[in-house]
């Protein structure tokens, strides 16, 4: 019998049963929920009569619709106010805890759930949210469910799920100079599409991947879901071990040990077979920046927008809307084109280290005057480390501002909107026409690509400051 | 909560004949801020919709009179992106109960069938055909049969079959809904969690 792949020993390891021609019962050890997509699930589990299983596996932090500026003052908008107002009754009435606004533990959802300790190795993580993906990071089975779900979590503290097929991306090789997390998942996507990895969850391996930090993995499998993948993951080794250490929620004392030992055993068997493989070599990815209106519509800084003879002929029509929107004509060096805005943060790049590096990018210079730049951090506890560690005056002195934590203008629910027709170089995760903003046009990059073109105004190559 | 039954539908359909049709463009963010699950239809394909002083975009097939029907006919990859149940309902609360793509997003198509939206996955040549078909005849009619898990160009006749699991075949048969399924469960569920591995 061949072995078993690491998604595949999490998996079984949470099946209660399998319905007859039809999904598994997976049961779920943690459960993140947010203010905009719960609200109809605890109003659906109260018309049912039903109860929250397990409030102790049930975990909450306002994020997508919050201010990143005066968060001790009222919500002016309503409708946020009173999503908020509807997560804080939610999770009073039943037990739940949440780190409301303003508290110390606030943050974006995957940003948070990794810092305090709650995610950890060969657990199932939901959430109602496509990135649910990053918590993959640390070798658990994490994903994204719609409301119906989240109300069946809340109700049974399982989800019905057929399984998915299993990928492995192996990417082998130290990587270039310059060269990030970021770009790295970038690249995949291009060569992927977005709809490459639908119906797969995608283990991510090889030397350039279990070279990087925790961070640096979040941001890989944050993107997953941009492939359609139904998550990522990365198999735990001594970097997630020590990352975990000490947190808040991990586990302690002689509990710590045994974690680690079964943690151990949670990587995929020499002879696992998976249903598609997937190779590719560090030493050809460099810095990547999207051009159209979906993660898979990347490429290198320093190439062209492909001509229209390189399109399918079924996806020309698309090709030719996703250009119209962007502003852009096939064929156009991406290198020098003028930008208006820079976006920092997001559960794909809003943790301290894309902090550092962005910092560490423009010490000494001097944002271009033409840009508006928003450096939003995924929590108050990088928030908190930033100011700590002088990242905040490092940025003021080259003339950026921090704001403060949440979902932010990466799908701009709250103020912090990309206005129409306005170019903005972003580390989230999504270009999507509007994502930023109505008229929005978005180009997702590192944040180190990000602070380059904060300084120059320009899309620039960030290697041409090293 | 029991869900609406689905049997057999015929319709003329609604092309939208553009890939990757994600989440942001079904239902923008902009309109997540409510807490109930009406309402939704209004605001569907929004920004494609309407202009900025919210005078609909001729242009736009939603308000072409020439197209109708219960079905939504779109290019391939449909409803990827973000996790949001709020595309669903804003397809369904339009009036679509079937969108026909030649593939779907995984969490969209989980959705779709939670509320009684049936997804069905032809090939992309049976796509095309319908797209054809409906760009020479906008009245053409679309038949979905679920029990035979079948979809047929109604003129002609040529027809092809779509997949769905046994389960959810019977859930969208019968009007069943996974929770109330799952509540029924209780002592399975209770049983694992006395051997689940935790720390």
């Amino acid at each position: 019998m061949a072995g078993k792949t690491l998604f595949d020993k999490i998996w079984d390891a949470h099946v209660v049963s399998s319905v007859e021609d039809g999904p598994s019962i997976l049961y779920i050890d943690r459960h993140f929920i947010h203010e905009v997509t719960s609200p109809q699930a605890f109003a659906g589990l109260k018309e049912r009569g039903a109860k929250v299983l397990r409030p102790e596996k049930v975990v909450a932090t306002p994020d997508h619709n919050i201010p990143t500026k005066d968060q001790h003052l009222t919500i002016q908008d309503e409708l946020s106010r009173m999503q908020l107002e509807t997560l804080k009754n939610n999770c009073e009435e039943n037990n739940i805890t949440m780190y409301g606004i303003n508290h110390p533990n606030n943050g974006i959802v995957h940003v948070v759930g990794p810092e305090l300790g709650i995610t950890q190795p060969g657990m199932t993580i939901v959430c109602g949210d496509s990135h649910t993906s990053t918590h993959g990071a640390f070798g658990s089975i994490a994903f994204g469910i719609g409301t119906s779900e989240v109300e069946m979590v809340l109700a049974n503290q399982c989800v019905l799920q057929p399984k998915p097929k299993r990928m492995r991306i192996n990417v082998e090789g130290s990587l270039n100079t310059g060269t990030t997390s970021k770009d790295i998942i970038l690249y995949i996507v291009s060569k992927l599409t977005t709809g490459g990895g639908t119906g797969y969850f995608i283990e991510f391996a090889g030397s350039a991947i279990s070279d990087l930090s925790m961070e640096a993995r979040m941001t890989i499998c944050n993107m997953s879901i941009e492939m359609g993948a139904r998550g990522g993951m990365i198999a735990p080794d001594e970097t997630t071990f020590e990352y975990i250490k000490g947190r808040e929620f991990a586990p302690q004392g002689e509990k710590w040990d045994e974690a680690v030992i079964y943690w151990k055993s949670l990587c995929s068997d020499d002879d696992a077979v998976f249903d598609k493989e997937l190779h590719f070599d560090a030493a050809d990815i460099e810095p990547m920046i999207t051009y159209g209106t979906n993660p898979g519509m990347g490429a290198k800084i320093v190439s062209h927008i492909p001509t229209l003879d390189k399109i399918d002929e079924s996806s020309k029509a698309s090709f030719l809307k996703s250009m119209e929107y962007m502003g852009f004509e096939p064929g156009d060096a991406l290198e020098g084109k003028s930008i208006d805005y820079v976006f920092v943060g997001s559960c794909t790049n809003g943790r301290i280290e894309d902090l550092r590096a962005f910092a560490s990018f423009v010490k000494g210079h001097k944002k271009a005057d033409s840009v508006v730049a928003w450096i939003v951090p995924g929590s108050k506890q990088v928030e908190k480390q930033a100011i700590k560690e002088g990242i905040k005056d490092i940025l003021e002195e080259a003339g950026f501002e921090l704001r403060q934590p949440g979902c932010s203008a990466c799908l701009a629910m709250n103020d912090d909107k990309i206005p129409a027709g306005k170019y903005s170089v972003s580390t989230s995760n999504r270009n999507f026409e509007g994502r930023q903003g109505p008229g929005a046009r978005t180009l997702l990059a590192s944040p180190a690509t990000a602070a380059a073109a904060a300084i120059t105004g320009k899309i620039t190559d960030p290697r041409a400051f090293q | 909560m029991p869900i609406d039954k689905f049997n057999t539908l015929t319709s003329s359909v609604v092309p939208l004949p553009i890939e990757n049709v994600d989440t942001d463009q079904i239902i923008p963010a902009r309109f997540l801020k409510a807490t109930t699950k009406e309402g939704f239809g209004d605001n569907l394909f929004f920004d494609w919709r309407y202009e900025k002083n919210s005078q609909p975009k001729t242009d736009f097939v939603l308000n072409n009179p020439t197209y109708k029907g219960s079905i939504l006919l779109a290019g391939k990859n449909f409803g990827s992106g973000s996790s949001r149940e709020h595309a669903a309902w804003s397809v369904y609360g339009y009036g679509f109960k079937v969108v026909v793509s030649s593939f779907f997003a995984d969490i969209f198509r989980n959705n779709a069938l939670n509320n009684g939206l049936l997804p069905v996955q032809v090939s992309e040549a049976f796509l095309k055909k319908l797209f054809t078909a409906v760009d020479n005849n906008p009245a053409a009619e679309v038949k979905v049969d679920l029990q035979a898990q079948t979809i047929t160009l109604v003129a002609t006749n040529e027809s092809e079959s779509f997949d769905i699991n046994g389960y959810k075949k019977n859930c969208l048969l019968n009007g069943y809904d996974d929770i109330d399924y799952l509540l029924n469960r209780r002592n399975e569920i209770e049983a694992y969690e006395k051997k689940a591995i935790t720390f």
